[in-house]
């Protein structure tokens, strides 16, 4: 296992911020902790990096037990949301920091680390930014150094506490790719902390999705966005129409509508519920094409880049409905503000009890 | 177009009226006194002034002045660096307290500083009576001076580092830390050089207010001729003495040697500075 994480707790005076969480992430694997502001999400990677120490629990790095050593005997590379880079020193300093200040036995000869800043900086594509002071990079430069800079001490585990948030939308994404195609060249246990569920579907090999301190569940992307453990994963991995009713003989109702329940449902007799509709799985048409259709009109109509959002109105719904089209069926239905359509639900999920978001 | 170009707009406006402001204060308060000294001396000629300002006495006395306030700020730039950590990086009770006796310093009459060092340091004080012991003497001697300089220009080191080491980002020193540095590398490879300017400012302005102290140095100093004489300590007897050309020339020989020197050291400072914010 690269990391191994077993009952951790952490609680700050009342507040809990970790709550008997246990995790392993085999070696190698890139890990994405997703999860609302003040999750703990940050707090647990700051605990494996020993940054803040843990009430109880232990935390195993690929195999050699690190609870209570202090941080700089951890031998993790931690990248910070800020940077946090050396503003005194040039961009090869602070690379060449964590070489610098190893035991004098440990430390590698003055043309070693050279090349090894070298390699690296070439590696994150810096190489060309040597004799620069970090004031004169822009975000995305500063924290490809600081990645480099976590990279030099060969780290057990690399942490990223929210690399890329204080980036641009554009950069962000570019380094968001940049730093999926170097993680398959390096191969360290990483983990990397997230409030952005695109983000994490997009990078991870698995998702870990926190809340209040407690692992909600855990899968590839696509587990996890396809099988929802429980309504708040639902809620969180990307926009949802929620809708609050009650299961009656396999059936849920929406509205004055009805709809069949999932099969796992079906012999519940009668509870209240939560249905959920992604607006990409509603399907929208100028005419009636089956009996559980809803008919409403739009009210607003926004631009999405390839998809059009739509806010529909709809017949016996409290609330309006979210849906997404695509660009070109946005077209061909001559689509607009004010126009009488039929919603299809083609999937919902339906979870039961009282789930407050 | 020729109108547009020369009418170049600043984004900060009152440019001018500011800068007119700026340049008439300083010229009443500082530039038209203090050239009062050059224009008293000039009456003098050459020859006398080269005399009066190579005196055996007053050589010694820049000698003095100089040394003296150079070791005490020396001195003043580690006990300050302490003292600024200690009050940023803690929490205790009484803080408060001590961050105000930082300040006593400014606030008190540097005569009655001098009074109660020389009552402190004499052969019968508190302090005098254990350095006796050794058979040392702190009253009347340089040494004496330079405990005065130290207490005069301590606030100066610790009230321009104290804000610098408060914006010191914590995940600055955490990222020094995962990389495996000690405390002690942490302090020297990267807090040090941050504090750095702030630290050369500070010994700057210590170093530049122990040359001119008078009031504290001379109940301490003893006075004696070659000895233990500052340099406006020559000034005042001179003056004493209604020696004004005389004491007119040891100043602009002192003032010239303090601008050239301060001079130097903010050259040295924004050469630091344009490294890394060009």
């Amino acid at each position: 296992m690269g990391i191994e994480l077993q009952n951790i707790t952490k609680t700050f005076g009342e507040y809990k911020a970790i709550d008997n969480l246990s995790l392993s992430i085999p070696s190698g694997d890139l890990i994405a902790l997703l999860g609302p502001s003040g999750c703990g999400k940050t707090t647990l990677l700051r605990i494996i990096a020993g940054l803040e120490l843990a009430d109880s629990g232990k935390i195993i790095l690929e195999n050699k037990d690190t609870t209570n050593l202090p941080p700089r005997e951890k031998n993790v590379g931690f990248v910070f949301q800020h940077y946090a880079l050396f503003r005194r020193l040039t961009v090869f300093e602070n690379v060449a920091f964590g070489l610098k200040v190893l035991p004098f036995r440990q430390r590698p000869a003055r043309k070693e680390i050279r090349e090894r800043v070298e390699h690296l900086l070439k590696l994150v594509q810096m190489d060309w930014a040597l004799k620069r002071y970090p004031s004169q990079l822009s975000g995305g430069q500063r924290q490809r150094v600081a990645l480099a800079r976590a990279l030099a001490v060969n780290p057990r585990v690399l942490l990223l506490d929210e690399p890329f948030s204080a980036l641009d939308a554009k950069v962000r994404q570019e380094l968001r790719r940049w730093l999926r195609k170097l993680h398959d060249e390096i191969h360290v246990t990483s983990i990397f902390v997230t409030h952005d569920q695109e983000e994490a579907l997009e990078l991870a090999d698995k998702i870990v999705v926190i809340n209040k301190g407690r692992i909600e569940q855990q899968g590839t992307p696509q587990e996890v966005y396809d099988h929802p453990a429980n309504a708040f994963v639902y809620n969180f991995l990307g926009n949802v129409n929620v809708f609050h009713g009650r299961i009656k003989n396999g059936k849920v109702s929406l509205g004055n509508h009805h709809l069949d329940v999932p099969d796992e449902l079906k012999n519940v007799e009668e509870k209240t519920s939560q249905t959920f509709v992604r607006p990409h799985e509603i399907g929208i048409s100028r005419i009636r094409s089956n009996d559980n259709d809803l008919e409403g009109t739009i009210r607003e109509v926004r631009l999405q880049g390839g998809q059009i959002g739509l806010n529909i109105e709809c017949e016996g719904l409290d609330g309006a409905i979210e849906a997404e089209v695509p660009r070109e069926l946005f077209i061909n239905l001559q689509l607009a503000k004010g126009v009488q359509v039929f919603v299809t639900i083609n999937r919902v999920r339906v979870f039961t009890g009282d789930y407050e978001i | 177009m020729g109108l547009f170009q020369r009418k170049r707009r600043n984004i900060l406006p009152g440019f001018g009226l500011s800068m007119g402001y700026t340049v008439f204060y300083l010229s009443a308060i500082v530039i038209v006194p203090l050239s009062m000294i050059f224009f008293n001396t000039i009456p003098m000629g050459w020859e006398p002034f080269v005399h009066a300002v190579t005196a055996p006495r007053v050589l010694a006395s820049y000698r003095l002045s100089f040394s003296t306030a150079f070791f005490a700020a020396i001195f003043d730039a580690l006990a300050g660096l302490l003292t600024a950590w200690v009050l940023v990086r803690y929490r205790f009770p009484g803080k408060g307290l001590l961050d105000a006796l930082v300040d006593l310093p400014f606030a008190l009459p540097t005569a009655v500083a001098g009074i109660c060092f020389a009552t402190l340091y004499s052969p019968m004080g508190w302090f005098g009576q254990i350095l006796a012991h050794w058979n040392l003497q702190i009253i009347n001697t340089p040494t004496g001076i330079v405990i005065a300089l130290i207490f005069i220009g301590f606030p100066f080191v610790v009230r321009t580092i104290q804000p610098v080491l408060e914006e010191v980002e914590q995940e600055i020193e955490e990222a020094a830390h995962c990389l495996g540095a000690t405390r002690w590398q942490t302090f020297r490879k990267i807090l040090l050089p941050h504090l750095f300017p702030a630290l050369l400012t500070g010994v700057t302005l210590a170093f530049a207010r122990g040359i001119g102290e008078y009031g504290s140095v001379i109940f301490i100093a003893g006075n004696l001729p070659m000895k233990t004489e500052i340099a406006p300590l020559m000034i005042m007897s001179k003056l004493d003495q209604f020696d004004y050309a005389g004491a007119s020339a040891v100043a602009l020989v002192l003032l010239c040697i303090s601008f050239s020197m301060l001079l130097l050291l903010n050259a040295v400072q924004e050469w630091q500075q344009k490294e890394y914010n060009s």
